[in-house]
This record gives structure tokens, C-alpha cells and sequence, in this order.
């Protein structure tokens, strides 16, 4: 696809534009279906309805929501810092957005084909703490300040897990180019890196334990990455009010919310990518293809935002010392016991 | 309040040193909680003083929701009148501030009640106890950031609230518990209903021991955290769940009884420890969760057996009780409810003295959440599960 735009419009800032649009505007279209989504998905598990009138079954109210936050007076309050405070919200999104940028969705479609995109990805993601740091200083609020403090202490906790946790794919794959990792495990579902990936079947079988192991803390990872419970400290509404976001409203708010959602289909992606094959298909051959592969991405992708929501909705909160307690001493030393024996495996 | 502020004698602050091997100045800060936070359960504020995540004091301020309860009692031109005052005090069991004020002056009057009126009131109390627990334990799973158990908490207890509109026409402030009876009669598919709420109801209790109770993470959140010791729950006047799951074995229905409860099957539950250190958190959770399934026990076995007879008791309208003075106390949802009432022989109380529960037991907070984290005193105010209308009356 780049090459194709290539030609056609020649090496222009007009071709960056056209290329770094899609995962906006998917963005935009997925939060739009997410925040439906979780309200619908939390209402029944609470027997409740949610939105109900605003189209069918409410299919309409996340563009009303949308419409009432454009409204909103955008206030800041005098306190505070205000090109801090102004600035936060866009800084936690660029994060979130940088990330994207080396998302593969498709086999003919990756907003940057950077050959260090696992290691990219890793680095680009912390710059949204400082995007949460910068909020809760600026908004000037005791509240906002502990919830800036947690939330930076949580995300640099969890990067550790996660960057072992990708490790492992990356070693069995050889590669830290996120396109070169799915074409990796492309022909099937047995090929998926969280099966052992495509190694002969008795270092299949030896791997899988440690694969599985370090799939699912990614995922919890991941979850502690993007402040969803049980690891939603920093926001903690029946603690710290809601955290950094205690004093945003408006557009600025939704901006800080749709960081959240869109960073919360990151970890998914990118647990797919290296675990689940990415846009691969895993029937092999068949449903494989450029735009499969954009469906497959999403669907795998979107699975594990919705399992973010089962799991939101169904557990209580950790507590910080707790939450420290399990990344250190819980997940970090699992990764390590993983790590080794998958490159012991691979060695032998 | 002053004197509350000094530091705990464990409590050891820890400065950092710099490089250059200079100590760097940390100090505590203080922070307010409240009025306006969504776990003081009301407008309670707690000024905290914290070192970084490690409360180091807490000081409750309490009064914002004043509404000078007893001295409107004093001026009310007749006894029942005060009723709708009490129903007000704590809004979440009004049935039993009712009862306990109806029960003070009846003894004043010396009346009987009649028997049909002792189950109705013993029914009414048992529902509202546990509709009174359910929003104790669903805001409790709140404060703990578990969203759904909550809500299945108020489904079940809008079957109660429906059951107390078709009997009264009011679903949170009842004015159904008189002075000498009971306002209305139950309607006639009252009985029906009840049972069928107490059955559905032991699968709520199943799915919230299920998604909650035995969480892991809600265990790790609540055992061991202000942890209440048996001496000083009782030097404190701790009553309600707050002593029992202390590991008193302390109920007034049994120990003190009124109404009819010496009639019935059913064991007082107390904290044991099970998770962790007997008086914690956890415990006092637990303690209100069997004491719900205790409630449904008692109701089912009183829907069954309601005689016929009168709601009311012939007592004249202006009530004048001979001049004296009673402390009558009853097992409300939250402890120890006593209602002293002074009469000087003319028809409005003398001097009406409410011993809330909420507010005895908020007053032991201080010293059980010295040392715990923020997180943690989120969990010790909700498990103490105070109403600031009855703390502050």
C-alpha cells in the first residue's frame, strides 16, 4: 500500500498524511463501538439494559456522548497549571497514537515498518505517563497528584513484565520487526507463537508451557499497562475521586478516555501480533489475504478488549503495594524462569 | 481534636538521604476526604494525614447533615409525631428507628401490643435489616472497585422496597411503625411475595459469596485491614456487626430481646477469623452477609405463622404518659439503637436522646486505620458501614 500511494503521489507530506490516517480513524470508529460495547457488556452482566432509546438498543449514544462533550465548557480551574494542563491530554494520546503507528493491520497495510518495531513500541508507550504525571501535577488537586504518582509507579512496574513477556516471542522468532514476527506463524492456528510456533512438534510441546506462561502475563500486563481493573489505581474513583482525571471535563476528558480505550486494543494488538499470529488467518490458507488480515487483527484484537471488560466489570481492585507485589515478585520472576528455559529449548 | 494528632508509637518516619548525604525534608501532608467523596458514604470528612500512601492520622469531622433530631422531638405536639423524625435519622433501616422509638414509648405507656402487630414489625425489621446489609455490602464491593455485585445488591433490594410500598405506600421513609400498632395492614399477597423474595434471595447471597466473598483480590483487600480487637470494640461501645465480627457474641435480639424473637430459629453470627485476623475487615463483611441469610431464615419462619387480629392497639390519640423516664435499645442493622425518652406527663416527649450505632462505631475509626494505606481506610470506612444521617441526626 505504501508503495502503491508511492506512486501515485509521489514523496510528499500529502503521502505521511494518507498513511498515518487508518489507525486514526479506526481509533475513532473503535471507541465508538467500544464505550457501547462496555456499557451493553456491563449492563447485562449487572442486569441492567443500558442506553436503550438513543437508535437500536442505544446504538447511537457514544456519538450523542460525543456531541455533549464538544459542547461542554471546557473548564480548567484557576489553579492550575495551565499549559500543563492543556497540553496532558494530547500528550497521553500521541503516546497512544505513536504506538499505533507500528501496529501491523494487515499485511499490506503497517503505519511504519520499522525493524525494531517491538522495541519501538515498548519505548513510545511510557511516554503517556508522562502525559498522567503532567495531569496530575497541573490540575493542582491532592487527588490528581496520587493518582499521577500510582499511575506512574504502576505503568513502570508493568513495562518491565511486558517487555520480558515480548521477549519471548521475540526470541523464538528471531525478530523484533513486527510484519517479519506474523509471517513467522502464518499457516494456522498450531503456528501461533502461544502453541510453541512453527518448531518441530517435540520443541513445540517443550515450549508451549512457557509460551502460554508468557502470553497470559502480557495480557495481565497489558490490562496493568492501560489502568483497567483490577489495576485501575491511578483512577481509582472510590479512592482518589478519579485520579489525574479528577479535574478535566469536556472534550479534554474524552481525549484522556479515548487514550484509554484505544491503548486498551494496543495490548491487544500487540499480544496478538506476537502470540496470536496478527493478521494471519488460522485456518492457514484459507481467509488469508491483505483485507482478511485487517478483520483477523481486529477480531483477535478485540476479543481481548472485551475480555478487559469482563474482567473490569467482575473484579475488585488490587491495592499499590499489592499491585507492586505481584509485577516484582509474581510476574517478573515467571518471566525470567520463561525467558530462560524457552532460549535453553531453542539452544538444544 | 488536637490532642488525637500525635503519631502512633510504631510509627517511624523514614528520611530519605541524598547523595551528598544531606537528609532530604519529607513531610506528611494532609489531605481531606470528604465531604464530597465517593466513599465517605455520605458527607462525612476525614482530614488524613498521610506519609506518601501510609495514613498516619485520622480525624473524622462529622455534622454536616445536623437536623437537630432531638430537639424537634421535644417540640412535636404529640408521641407519634416523632415518628417521621426518626424514620429520617437513619434512612436506610427507618423500619427499625421506628420500632426501637415505638417500643420506648409503649413502655413509658405500659400498653400490649397486640400479636399480629409483633410479627408484622418483626417482619418489616428482618426485610429492612436486609435491605440495610445489602447496600452495606454492596457499597462495599464499590469501594472496592467491584462495580457488579453492587448492582445485583440493589436489584434484590428493590424487591424488598417494593414489598414495603404495597404494605405502606413509602419505599425509604415509612412512618409504618406506630406508636401502639402499625399504620396499615399487610395486603393481602404480602406472604405470598415475601417468601418468594426470601427464596430468590438465597441466590443472590450464592452469587455475591461467588463473584465477591471468596474473591482472592477482595480477600487480600480486607483481611488483615483494620483489624479491631475485642477490648477495644467493647471499650469503645462498638456494637452491631462492627462488635460481632470482633468475636463478641453480642445480639440484643437474643441478649436483650424484645419483640418476638425468643420465638424463632435462628444463631447470632459472629467474625472467626477465617481470612485472617478475627476482627478485620473481612470479618465484618462476612458478619453482615450470614446475618442476611439469618434474616431470611426468621422471615420465613414468621410469614407462616402471622395470626389475625388488630393492627392497632386502642390507645387515645394524644398519648400522655405518666411523667418517667426510659432507655429502650434495639438491634438495628448497625449496632445498638437506645432511644431515651423523658416524659413530664404532658403530650410531647420531654426530652428524646437517640444512642445512634453509626456514630459509636465511626468513633473507633481513628484507631483502627493508624498505619494502613489510603486504600486501605476506603475499606475500613465502608466496612464500618456508617449512615452520616443517623452520625449526625
Amino acid at each position: 500500500m505504501e508503495e502503491l500511494l508511492r506512486s501515485l503521489i509521489g514523496e510528499s507530506w500529502i503521502l505521511y498524511l494518507l498513511l498515518a490516517a487508518p489507525p486514526l480513524v479506526f481509533i475513532l470508529l473503535y471507541a465508538l463501538v467500544t464505550v457501547w460495547t462496555e456499557m451493553k457488556v456491563s449492563a447485562h452482566m449487572q442486569d441492567r439494559l443500558a442506553y436503550m432509546y438513543t437508535g437500536f438498543h442505544g446504538v447511537l449514544q457514544p456519538v450523542a456522548d460525543i456531541l455533549k462533550l464538544l459542547q461542554k465548557e471546557d473548564t480548567i480551574p484557576t489553579a492550575a497549571d495551565r499549559p500543563l494542563f492543556v497540553m496532558a491530554p494530547f500528550l497521553v494520546f500521541i503516546g497512544m497514537y505513536a504506538g499505533f503507528a507500528a501496529l501491523p493491520f494487515s499485511s499490506a497495510y503497517i503505519g511504519s515498518n520499522i525493524n525494531l518495531g517491538v522495541f519501538y513500541i515498548i519505548a513510545v508507550s511510557s511516554i503517556g505517563v508522562v502525559g498522567l504525571l503532567m495531569a496530575g501535577w497541573a490540575s493542582n488537586n491532592k487527588w490528581s497528584l496520587f493518582g499521577a504518582m500510582r499511575s506512574a509507579a504502576q505503568i513502570i512496574s508493568y513495562e518491565i513484565p511486558i517487555a520480558l513477556a515480548l521477549l519471548v516471542a521475540v526470541m523464538i522468532t528471531g525478530s523484533l520487526n513486527l510484519q517479519d514476527v506474523i509471517r513467522y506463524q502464518e499457516g494456522g492456528i498450531l503456528n501461533w507463537i502461544v502453541f510453541g510456533g512453527p518448531q518441530p512438534l517435540v520443541q513445540k510441546l517443550l515450549l508451549l508451557p512457557f509460551t502460554v506462561t508468557a502470553f497470559f502475563i502480557l495480557f495481565i500486563a497489558g490490562v496493568a499497562e492501560v489502568n483497567r481493573t483490577p489495576f485501575d489505581l491511578p483512577e481509582a474513583e472510590s479512592e482518589l475521586v478519579q485520579g489525574y482525571n479528577t479535574e478535566y471535563s469536556g472534550m479534554k476528558f474524552a481525549i484522556f478516555y479515548l487514550a484509554e480505550y484505544a491503548n486498551m486494543f494496543l495490548v491487544s494488538g500487540i499480544a496478538a501480533c506476537l502470540f496470536l499470529g496478527g493478521w494471519s488467518s488460522p485456518f492457514g490458507e484459507l481467509m488469508s489475504g491483505p483485507l482478511w488480515g485487517v478483520f483477523w487483527i481486529v477480531l483477535k484484537g478485540y476479543f481481548f478488549v472485551f475480555l478487559q471488560i469482563w474482567i473490569r466489570w467482575t473484579l475488585p481492585r488490587l491495592r499499590v503495594d499489592q499491585l507492586m507485589y505481584t509485577s516484582w515478585k509474581v510476574l517478573i520472576p515467571f518471566l525470567f524462569v520463561c525467558l530462560f528455559c524457552v532460549g535453553l529449548i531453542l539452544v538444544l | 481534636m488536637k490532642e488525637s494528632r500525635t503519631l502512633p508509637t510504631d510509627y517511624v518516619s523514614s528520611p530519605e538521604r541524598t547523595s551528598s548525604g544531606r537528609t532530604l525534608r519529607t513531610d506528611e501532608m494532609i489531605l481531606n476526604m470528604g465531604p464530597q467523596h465517593p466513599s465517605t458514604h455520605g458527607v462525612l470528612r476525614l482530614e488524613l494525614v498521610v506519609d506518601g500512601e501510609i495514613i498516619v492520622d485520622v480525624i473524622p469531622h462529622i455534622g454536616y447533615l445536623h437536623r437537630c433530631f432531638e430537639k424537634h422531638a421535644e417540640h412535636m405536639t404529640n408521641y407519634q409525631q416523632v415518628i417521621p423524625y426518626a424514620d429520617r435519622m437513619d434512612y436506610l433501616s427507618s423500619m427499625c428507628n421506628d420500632w426501637a422509638y415505638a417500643l420506648a414509648v409503649e413502655k413509658l405507656l405500659k400498653t400490649e401490643i397486640p400479636e399480629r402487630v409483633q410479627y408484622i414489625r418483626l417482619i418489616m425489621a428482618e426485610l429492612q435489616r436486609i435491605a440495610s446489609h445489602l447496600i452495606a455490602v454492596g457499597t462495599y464491593a464499590i469501594d472496592m472497585g467491584a462495580f457488579t455485585p453492587f448492582l445485583w445488591c440493589f436489584r434484590d433490594r428493590e424487591r424488598i422496597l417494593d414489598l414495603f410500598e404495597m404494605t405502606c405506600g413509602a419505599r425509604l421513609l415509612y412512618n409504618y411503625i406506630w406508636v401502639g400498632g402499625v399504620s396499615h395492614d399487610l395486603p393481602p399477597s404480602f406472604v405470598e411475595k415475601a417468601k418468594e423474595f426470601c427464596r430468590d434471595f438465597r441466590t443472590t447471597l450464592k452469587e455475591v459469596h461467588d463473584v465477591l466473598t471468596y474473591n482472592e483480590i477482595f480477600i487480600k483487600r480486607t483481611a488483615n485491614v483494620g483489624v479491631l480487637p475485642k477490648d477495644v470494640a467493647i471499650n469503645w461501645a462498638c456494637s452491631g456487626p462492627m462488635l460481632r465480627g470482633s468475636g463478641v457474641d453480642w445480639d440484643l435480639r437474643r441478649d436483650d430481646p424484645y419483640g418476638i424473637y425468643d420465638r424463632f430459629e435462628w444463631t447470632v453470627q459472629v467474625g472467626k477469623g477465617e481470612m485472617g485476623t478475627v476482627g478485620d475487615c473481612w470479618d465484618r463483611y462476612i458478619v453482615r452477609m450470614r446475618e442476611m441469610e439469618e434474616s431470611t431464615r426468621i422471615i420465613e419462619q414468621a410469614v407462616e405463622s402471622v395470626p389475625e387480629g388488630n393492627v392497632q392497639s386502642s390507645i387515645p390519640k394524644r398519648i400522655r404518659p405518666e411523667a418517667g423516664e426510659v432507655y429502650v435499645r434495639s438491634e438495628s442493622p448497625r449496632g445498638e439503637l437506645g432511644f431515651y425518652v423523658i416524659s413530664d406527663g404532658t403530650a410531647s416527649p420531654y426530652r428524646v436522646k437517640a444512642r445512634a450505632p453509626a456514630f459509636v462505631n465511626l468513633s473507633v475509626l481513628p484507631e483502627i486505620s493508624r498505619g494502613a494505606m489510603v486504600a486501605d481506610l476506603v475499606a475500613i470506612v465502608g466496612s464500618v458501614d456508617i449512615v452520616l444521617g443517623e452520625v449526625d441526626r
